[in-house]
């Protein structure tokens, strides 16, 4: 009786003592939340505002930015805790919004990027500027770099999707095979991946791409040659383990045939690895398809991509950085996204990586 | 062959025995040669009987099996020799349109770990229903009911539910109930269970047990229940197989066996249970020394090095398996525990403190002798 009595008191001053705690906490948290609109302002005003100096308007945007990360992460910590990466979030949002401007390109309303004889009235060389027709400048032929860098996106997802579905299918075929025959198959399995991975990935490239006609079809296929090895050495090391687990033995003991195995009992195991790292594949082979282009052997003009970009402005990066840093930067941005988001779908799904 | 007499399970009617195993042989490449991981191993079980095959880790037993399902990896696998017979038909000779239906169908299996047993990605319900749609040809919807009927069956409750979940949902006992469903759904005649309960704790052992002898008995299967532990056939089969170093050792009815053991490696392994008469912290007596090696197996009695009995004999001759009194009951020992040259040559050793072998006898074997 006297141990109940003696309990509410003690329970309430704990409970208020916690509630204040928590107070202080969440009033901390907003004062850290309004660094999100201020950021954005900063950021916004040196973006428009022209009559500012060069070296101003870099300051605030960078200013803006970490203010405005940190107003990002407190609103996520808020509501979700603190295991809340707003890094992988951002990663997230900047990768969604490159992959709908590519979907939507042709909806946007965005100035001439492709054609040089629509764009033949317009200033060439211009200077981004965020509120005018161009926001992120023109070329030399006066097409707009937004347009370029949204049609190139489009190219560039499209060659790096079907290239790592290519591989996953193929290498994710190849290397269950390989791994659960073993003996010569495996031999013939390993013989070709070696060799594939021997040569360094560019000059291989080079190789195919100098014998084939330049398209997105060819050039996705030309870079599956990177992705198949990889994804096909990943598929045999996870068939190793899983074709050692019972129920591969409890399927063939139910007269479950060879092929069923490999598709049914297998394929669902092993596909999940593959998926995780597909993302980091991804990232490497926007990077490679990029390189052709800059190099001119990989999809070249009228159709925007971004290394072709790249390459277009290179002679006049001194005077006219933007030409080069548009695309450069939207580049390392959504090669550096996929591959957060990689890393965080590996640590996720890959059961080797999970179980350390 | 001729040398070993076929052990028979239960009585021989007109037809062929449901599963007839003589002389089989299986032995594994590896890089230090041959291992005779099973060398002549003969055995028949009837339909509606129970064969317990008994040994410790590495005596054959599971080989013994998966030998005769077929499922040892074929690149480093020797079949040396010896016929498997399924109802008077050989399974090496199984053509493809018969074996299509046969695995799964006339025989079954079930593993030691539930844990890897079943696929992980797989729901419940379509990893049982996959045998009952390919073997039996039922529909979709046919074959949940079944898997249903099945979970059932096994003692899972909530079935419905079950059925829609994965692997990892479920307790270790409950995945070795659906591992059995899923070995029972096309009602084999023969179910092989490889050490069923190892991987289990005692409690779910004992229900495991109980549900393996409930179903065999009421859809009259032959089963053959494979375990290191003695204590586990006790009562539950209706004739054990002793195996060591790749062949089996003593073989007879369980009473007979247990009543009535005649080779040492069978004592020194009911002698390693834990006996509930026992005052508690009683020491286990182990069996000392390792099995041999079976790339390079001794040309005497494989046993012989860890045996009490050993004589100048047992290192010189490897011992047939032979009948005692009781065609039922045969063993392959020189100096066979209960008669009196076993006596004699136990009196021996203890009375030179070690056996031919070398090994050294402790206190226990004076104390047992009186």
């Amino acid at each position: 009786m006297e141990a109940s009595d003696s309990h509410p008191p003690q329970g309430t001053r704990a409970l208020g003592g916690r509630a204040v705690r928590l107070g202080r906490h969440v009033a901390n948290h907003n004062a850290v939340i309004l660094l999100l609109p201020l950021g954005l302002g900063i950021i916004l005003i040196g973006a428009v505002d022209s009559s500012l100096s060069d070296q101003l308007r870099w300051l605030m945007a960078l200013v803006g930015w970490a203010a405005a990360f940190l107003g990002f992460r407190a609103i996520g910590r808020l509501n979700w805790g603190n295991d809340f990466d707003p890094g992988l979030w951002l990663a997230v949002g900047w990768v969604a919004i490159v992959v709908l401007a590519a979907v939507f390109a042709d909806i946007l309303p965005l100035a001439e990027a492709v054609d040089t004889v629509k764009a033949l009235t317009e200033p060439s060389r211009k200077r981004p500027e965020l509120f005018s027709r161009h926001p992120l400048g023109t070329d030399n032929q006066g097409l707009d770099i937004l347009g370029g860098v949204i049609y190139g996106a489009r190219i560039s997802l499209q060659v790096s999707l079907l290239a790592v579905t290519v591989g996953i299918i193929v290498g994710g075929i190849a290397g269950t095979v390989a791994g659960y025959f073993r003996g010569i198959p495996d031999m013939i399995f390993g013989f070709i991946t070696d060799s594939l991975l021997a040569f360094p990935p560019l000059v291989l490239l080079l190789a195919v791409v100098a014998a084939i006609n330049p398209t997105v079809w060819t050039i996705s296929l030309a870079l599956a040659l990177l992705g198949i090895p990889t994804m096909g050495r990943l598929a045999r090391a996870n068939t190793l383990t899983f074709a050692q687990r019972e129920f591969v033995l409890a399927a063939r003991s139910l007269g479950a045939s060879r092929r069923r195995i490999i598709f049914r009992e297998l394929i669902p195991n092993v596909v999940r690895p593959l998926l995780s790292y597909a993302f980091l594949i991804v990232a490497l082979l926007i990077v490679a398809e990029a390189s052709l282009s800059f190099l001119n052997v990989g999809i070249s003009r009228p159709t925007p991509t971004w290394g072709n970009m790249i390459a277009a402005g290179q002679e006049k990066v001194k005077d006219h950085p933007h030409m080069v840093f548009v695309p450069g930067i939207v580049m390392f941005v959504t090669v550096y996204s996929i591959n957060r988001i990689g890393d965080a779908a590996r640590q996720r799904w890959d059961p080797r990586e999970a179980s350390l | 062959m001729a040398d070993t007499p076929i052990l028979h399970s239960g009585m021989a009617g007109d037809k062929a025995p449901l599963l007839e195993v003589e002389g089989l042989k299986t032995y594994f490449r590896t890089n230090r040669g041959i291992l005779k991981a099973v060398d002549g191993v003969s055995f028949t079980i009837d339909a509606g009987k129970t064969l317990g095959i008994v040994g410790e880790s590495g005596s054959g037993k599971s080989v013994t099996v998966r030998s005769i399902m077929n499922l040892l990896p074929p690149t480093v696998t020797i079949n040396a020799g010896g016929s498997v017979l399924h109802k008077g038909q050989s399974l090496r000779s199984l053509g493809k349109a018969q074996a299509k239906h046969f695995w799964g169908v006339e025989m079954a299996m079930i593993f030691q770990d539930p844990m890897t047993s079943l696929n992980p990605v797989m729901r419940i319900g379509r990893q049982i229903s996959a045998g009952l749609r390919f073997h039996l040809g039922l529909s979709r919807r046919e074959a949940r009911q079944r898997s249903l009927e099945l979970l059932d069956v096994v003692g899972v409750p909530e079935a419905e539910r079950r059925l829609d979940e994965y692997p990892h949902q479920l307790s270790g006992g409950m995945r070795q109930r659906v591992t059995i469903a899923i070995a029972l759904a096309c009602q084999p005649g023969l179910l092989i269970a490889d050490e069923p309960t190892t991987a289990l704790d005692v409690t779910v052992q004992k229900q495991i047990l109980d549900l393996l002898g409930h179903l065999q008995e009421e859809q009259g299967m032959g089963m053959i229940l494979i375990t290191h532990d003695l204590g586990v056939v006790a009562g539950r089969t209706e004739e054990v197989a002793v195996m060591y170093a790749g062949r089996i050792v003593e073989f007879a009815d369980t009473q007979t066996l247990f009543a009535d053991m005649r080779h040492p490696y069978t004592e020194a392994l009911f002698e390693s249970i834990p006996k509930i008469e026992h005052p508690s912290h009683t020491r286990l007596r182990a069996i000392a020394g390792r099995p041999p090696d079976l790339v390079d197996p001794p040309g005497h009695c494989a046993f012989a090095a860890r045996c009490r009995y050993a004589q100048p004999r047992c290192l010189e001759e490897a011992p047939q398996l032979r009948h005692s009194d009781d065609p039922g009951h045969s063993f392959a020992c020189h100096f066979p525990v209960g008669t009196p040259e076993g006596e004699e040559a136990l009196a021996v050793n203890i009375a030179r403190g070690a056996t031919s072998a070398g090994l050294l006898l402790g206190d226990y074997d004076a104390k047992v002798m009186g």
